[in-house]
């Protein structure tokens, strides 16, 4: 996979969290949950890494439920595929770090 | 319930000391609950309770609806600043988290500066060479210092960009 761009860490976490469908705030508990109470996503950066991922065809809205009105994401295969490379992008520099620096971690 | 209001002039390029300003006046008990012109209005609330958190954005409906479902309130907008306010208890406030979103709410800004400058450097300057106007000189001032504004901007964006160069 050379030649794709490492993504930032709000994008890595977004598409991760939809994993499975939700809306706005369920990405932003589930970015806060899985990293700890690390990475938190303010909503203004979330709205628009959305609308982006959307444009991209990352990411699609799922059919708006009438009864809650709310939004809610799904991954596109298209996006699976990019969020599994980065995995694998990922795991390849922890490895290459541990290599290096063994002993000191 | 106790109101009062507060009339104060913030330049565009001191949004973060506007926003600091209506935070102090929370944490003193005087939350945030109407914006005008230079006109801020404030209600007694228990002191520390909100965060206040306003930013430039044109008119979006969607926006408001997906800050509201964040457990945000929307408290009005002046021109094309919004504000909002959120519990203290519901946990910690911000509208960005990461360095690209917030480079792309200060190019907003400079559009919108860019393009009110150069309109009025414009109407400035035709009116400067016609005789029959005799207030060009008055656009060609609010451009200099829209332009001036651009420049402050700039120089915030210039920052956050070689923070980013090193990390997110």
């Amino acid at each position: 996979m050379p030649g794709i761009p490492a993504l930032t860490e709000s994008t890595y976490y977004i598409l991760l969290s939809l994993h499975r469908p939700r809306h706005g705030y369920g990405i932003m508990q589930q970015t806060e949950e899985l990293s700890g109470g690390r990475v938190r996503l303010a909503a203004g950066t979330l709205y628009g890494a959305l609308n982006t991922l959307c444009d991209k065809g990352w990411i699609v809205l799922k059919t708006v439920d009438e009864d809650s009105r709310r939004k809610e994401y799904q991954l596109t295969d298209k996006g699976r595929e990019i969020l599994i490379n980065e995995v694998k992008r990922l795991k390849e520099l922890a490895r290459n770090g541990e290599m290096v620096l063994g002993e000191e971690l | 319930m106790e109101r009062k209001t507060i009339t104060k002039w913030f330049w565009v390029w001191q949004f973060e000391q506007e926003e600091d300003w209506l935070n102090e006046m929370a944490a003193e008990g005087w939350l945030l609950e109407s914006v005008g012109f230079c006109r801020y209005t404030f209600v007694r609330c228990e002191p520390g309770t909100y965060t206040v958190r306003t930013e430039m954005r044109p008119y979006d409906d969607q926006y408001v609806k997906f800050m509201e479902e964040t457990g945000a309130e929307y408290v009005g907008r002046m021109m094309m600043w919004i504000y909002f306010r959120k519990k203290t208890e519901d946990g910690v406030f911000d509208l960005y988290s990461d360095i690209d979103s917030r480079i792309s709410h200060l190019d907003r800004i400079g559009k919108v500066l860019l393009a009110i400058g150069g309109a009025n450097l414009l109407i400035g300057l035709v009116n400067s060479f016609n005789p029959v106007a005799r207030a060009g000189w008055v656009n060609l001032l609010c451009a200099t210092l829209l332009m001036y504004g651009l420049g402050r901007i700039h120089g915030k964006k210039e920052s956050l960009e070689k923070e980013r160069a090193l990390h997110e």
